[in-house]
Order: structure tokens, then C-alpha cells, then sequence
């Protein structure tokens, strides 16, 4: 879902811009106290396995592919502010390397594909996890469904910033209706290779994933001071 | 049952990206993306300005040659920004 230069206006990408910056400069503050000895080495890796991941599109309908987006799986796995640091990574590669994505639409790439994903699959996760048994084997289903809902949550996004910014006059409704209607079968794809990454590395280091914590805790009746309190 | 360091978990994880980058991006379907085939059904493809990609976009050399730069640069900004006394830092 990289969008390309020319598919908004200026003053709306400025805007994307300003905003993607302000957003990295929290993730560059908040990432300190997500990033420990158990999360610090992985953060490169899991930046680097989702640029790799989002090279991979799958079909999705007829004529049409996705790939991963991968902010819900980031966060899971690193922390939401660490995540969208991958995040925003990746996005700049992609763009300076690989001309994917605008250059003047970096910022409403990162936006999208990074800040609404990792805070829609962040919240999700965190909300189901309150809710739902503090089990092990939870954790990556829950992880699949966070990741579902953020795809058509960033396509949702995208609509928005088309409204107020987009350089073609076109039905917003319909452009809703599809951007909305594929993301939600890209966001299947989304939740099938979430599930299965984190439930990897659940499966041998569960103390890695830093969504898997609280359920640790519980579980070991350990009191970690380095974890606090993950209320959003 | 031994847990694996976080070396092999590490390791594993590169492996990974290596191969989904370098080998299995060749398998990746041709067909638009959501956003590219909905902006050519809505008659907004034509908006695009397109770019070269300075390493000619993606192969699987050139993926590679992706995952070890976002590695680089991802590991280096949070190995840069991380928590050196992970206990007790309250500051």
C-alpha cells in the first residue's frame, strides 16, 4: 500500500510529513524504556524481517496482490515505539533505495503503514490480552487478530488523507468500499504470517516477545522491574 | 527443555529475512498491490509520479542487499537509543 508521489497534494503531504516526524521523535524517546537486553538485539532483526516480508506479495483476489505491513508484528515482538522505529526504517529504505513509495509521500507512508498499524495492532493486542486467558498460547492468535484489523485500519487512513488531500476527483464512498474491502483480505494474509512469527519465537524464547511479558509474569509470579506497567 | 540463546534466536531470525529476501521474493505474485489496482480501477493511476529505484528495485540480490542495510540502520538507531542499566533506570 505504498503510496506513491502524486497521489496527494502538497499541503497534505507536508502535513503526513510533519507528522511522521513529531511520531518518530516519541517512538526515539519511548523506545529507551522498551529497549533492554532482551529487546535490544532483536530490533535490527525484526526491522530487517519485515522489509524482507514486504517484498513477499501474495494473491489476494483476482488481479490483485498484498503484502505484509507489519506494524502490528513489530510491536508485538519490540515494543510500539521500538516498532515503528523498524517501521519508519524500513519505509525510508524502501524509498531511497528502492524508489517504493514517494519521496514527498514518505511521511504519509510511515503514517500509515507505520503509526496506524503499530497503534491499531498495539491497542487490539493489548485490549484482547486484558480480556481474553493470560495463557502462552494465546499469545500469537491474539497477535493475528491485532494484525488483521490494522490493515484495513491503515487502508481507512489512506481514504481519510485522500478526502482532504487526494489530486483526483473521485467518489469517496466507493473509494472507501475498496480500498477498505481488499485490505481486509490482505489483513488475513497480515494475521497468518503475524500469527505464525510470533508464535515462533513464543515457541523458544517466549521472554523475547515483548507482548508475551505480562503472560511471563503471571505465569512465573516474577516481579520484573524492567517491565512496568504497559498501559498505553 | 534447554532454551535457545538469544544468538540462535537472532541468527534464526536472520536466516529468515535471508531467504524470504534472497530466494522466496521470487515467487512473489507480479499482480498491483490494494492500492495500486484500486488507484487503475478509480482512474488515479495515472496521478503517479514515478521514480528509478537506484538498484534497479527488487531482485534477490538487491533484497538482500535491503535487509542488510534496514538491519544496519535499524539495529544502529536502537542499539544507539537502548537502556544501558536495564534494572534500575528510573531517570
Amino acid at each position: 500500500m505504498h503510496v506513491p508521489d502524486g497521489f496527494l497534494d502538497a499541503p497534505t503531504s507536508i502535513a503526513t510529513g510533519a507528522v511522521a516526524a513529531v511520531a518518530v521523535g516519541v517512538a526515539l524517546r519511548g523506545a529507551r524504556r522498551e529497549l533492554d537486553d532482551r529487546t535490544a538485539p532483536l530490533a535490527g532483526l525484526v526491522a530487517a524481517f519485515v522489509f524482507a516480508t514486504q517484498m513477499l506479495n501474495f494473491p489476494v483476489v483476482s488481479g490483485t496482490s498484498g503484502h505484509l505491513m507489519g506494524g502490528a508484528l513489530a510491536a508485538i515482538l519490540v515494543g510500539p515505539f521500538t516498532g515503528l522505529l523498524c517501521m519508519a526504517t524500513v519505509f525510508l529504505v524502501q524509498c531511497l533505495l528502492f524508489a517504493d513509495g514517494g519521496i514527498t509521500a514518505l511521511g504519509t507512508n510511515i503514517d500509515l503503514m507505520g503509526v496506524v498499524t503499530v497503534v491499531v495492532g498495539w491497542s487490539v493486542f493489548k485490549a484482547l490480552q486484558r480480556v481474553l486467558p493470560k495463557r502462552l498460547s494465546m499469545v500469537a492468535p491474539t497477535a493475528g487478530v491485532a494484525a488483521l484489523l490494522s490493515v484495513p485500519a491503515a487502508a481507512g487512513a489512506f481514504v481519510l488523507l485522500y478526502a482532504v488531500g487526494g489530486t483526483a476527483d473521485l467518489s469517496l464512498s466507493s473509494l472507501a468500499t475498496a480500498m477498505i474491502g481488499v485490505h481486509v483480505l490482505i489483513g488475513i494474509g497480515e494475521a497468518v504470517i503475524t500469527g505464525l512469527a510470533v508464535g515462533s519465537i513464543v515457541a523458544v524464547r517466549p521472554d523475547l516477545v515483548y507482548g508475551a511479558r505480562p503472560v511471563l509474569e503471571k505465569r512465573e509470579l516474577v516481579v520484573r522491574t524492567t517491565a512496568e506497567a504497559t498501559a498505553p | 527443555m534447554r532454551r535457545a540463546s538469544t544468538k540462535v534466536v537472532a541468527a534464526g531470525v536472520l536466516l529468515v529475512a535471508l531467504l524470504l529476501a534472497g530466494v522466496v521474493s521470487r515467487f512473489a505474485s507480479e499482480d498491483p498491490d490494494g492500492l495500486t489496482k484500486v488507484s487503475e480501477d478509480h482512474g488515479f493511476a495515472d496521478t503517479e509520479k514515478a521514480r528509478d529505484s537506484p538498484v534497479g528495485g527488487y531482485g534477490a540480490l538487491t533484497g538482500v542487499l535491503g535487509v542488510l542495510v534496514v538491519l544496519g540502520l535499524a539495529g544502529g538507531v536502537t542499539y544507539a537509543v537502548r537502556r544501558r542499566e536495564p534494572s534500575d533506570d528510573q531517570s
